[in-house]
């Protein structure tokens, strides 16, 4: 019998290749490791279609399971779509302290409609968006008024 | 007959993801850079999983490389539109901002589909494709409302690009197959929506709507212009180079 609940530990701790500070538990794309024989079923939410970090998190998770002796597959979950409404209390942190302005609000693009963004250095919410893309799929760039800090902003979806 | 309409929206995905990824080092500024590739890894991200699935039902054993790279031009569904060429940065935006308004209440609709993975296909799809809107339409709307050059450029593109819209909420006989399966919304139910948006962001824009256009169709059966040739000779040249190779 396998571990599963082992199992979705080791899956959860796995972390995001681009943003190494938080896990795949973090990320909250971690749906559920069911028994399929001898084999963990990890399934798991992508997070953007066209995301290459996608590839990369599975391959990962499925190399930590073996090392860890678990034979495992990996099943990408479609639906429901994931949602930055489930990254976790403490990812959010761990992005803050990393430089990332975690997501705020729902997950609604309104034409012109932008929430209040907190710079992650000084917690000013005098920030301008510099560019609705940053340097991956999940985040804009911003800049604070106050400090000044440039910065990343994960992105609500 | 389910797999070809599948594969008419894959194409559009693809082309136009083709499309604006020809922008990647050569947009006018570097968040545009950003911007655009952005835009079309999303694009070709749906693609793949529409590709990947429209394989698995025509169940010939062709995979996404298979039905991206090896069938030729007669051979894409892709609707007019995605195909026309980037020209300049107004008319890039402005045919993004078209085919996005139309995507985003189609794939809402298709979230109630009754294929599973097109019902988990479309529930990504819409949240990133309502970001394109956004994108684009802040965009036209500060080019049509901006300086003479770049309301002169709106309108140039308006007037070329307008004629490719109707094309839009057409059904083909396969599209119809998938719309009575409930596999895929109605595409000319997409018209009230599409209306709206548009409407809004061009009266913010300044721009006039065009009347009595004459719509262009035929990429549903295969009828394009000569542009897609140039697409497909690039973008499917390595694959054909090298049969067979993955990574």
């Amino acid at each position: 019998m396998i571990d599963l609940d082992r199992a979705a530990e080791i899956a959860g701790a796995v972390p995001d290749p681009e943003i190494p500070v938080v896990t795949v538990a973090d990320l909250g794309i971690l749906r559920d490791v069911v028994a399929d024989g001898d084999i963990a079923v990890v399934r798991l939410s992508p997070t953007y279609s066209g995301c290459p970090a996608v590839l990369a998190i599975e391959l990962a998770v499925e190399a930590s399971l073996r090392d860890a002796g678990i034979p495992a597959r990996i099943e990408r979950v479609m639906a429901p779509a994931w949602t930055t409404d489930w990254i976790t209390a403490g990812g959010r942190e761990k992005l803050r302290a990393y430089g990332i302005a975690p997501p705020v609000g729902g997950g609604k693009a309104v034409l012109f409609a932008a929430a209040a963004v907190a710079c992650p250095r000084c917690g000013s919410k005098a920030t301008d968006r510099v560019s609705e893309f940053g340097s991956t799929p999940c985040k804009a760039h911003y800049c604070c008024r106050d400090c000044r800090e440039p910065f990343d902003h994960f992105k609500c979806i | 007959m389910m797999h070809e309409a599948l594969l008419e929206i894959a194409d559009d995905c693809l082309v136009l993801g083709h499309r604006l990824s020809e922008w990647c080092g050569h947009a006018p500024m570097l968040e545009e850079d950003l911007a655009l590739p952005n835009m079309a890894l999303d694009l070709i991200g749906v693609a793949r999983g529409l590709y990947a699935r429209a394989g698995e039902l025509e169940d010939a054993g062709r995979g996404e490389d298979d039905l991206a790279y090896f069938r030729g031009e007669r051979e894409f569904r892709n609707c007019l539109l995605v195909e026309r060429p980037n020209e300049d940065f107004a008319q890039t935006m402005l045919r993004q901002l078209y085919f996005a308004a139309f995507m985003e209440p189609f794939w809402r609709a298709a979230s109630a589909s009754s294929d599973e993975v097109v019902h988990g296909i479309a529930g990504k799809a819409a949240k990133e494709v309502a970001y394109h809107i956004r994108h684009t339409g802040e965009w036209v709307i500060r080019m049509g409302d901006g300086t003479v050059e770049s309301a002169a450029r709106m309108a140039r593109a308006v007037d070329a690009l307008h004629r490719y819209t109707g094309e839009l909420f057409e059904s083909s006989p396969a599209a119809r197959a998938a719309e009575a399966a409930g596999v895929l919304p109605v595409r000319e139910e997409m018209r009230g929506d599409w209306d709206r948006v548009i409407g809004m962001i061009f009266t913010e824009a300044r721009l006039v709507l065009p009347e009595d256009t004459h719509m262009h169709s035929g990429g549903r059966a295969g009828l394009h212009g000569e542009d897609l040739g140039h697409i497909l000779a690039e973008m499917q040249s390595v694959a054909r180079a090298h049969p067979g190779a993955v990574w």
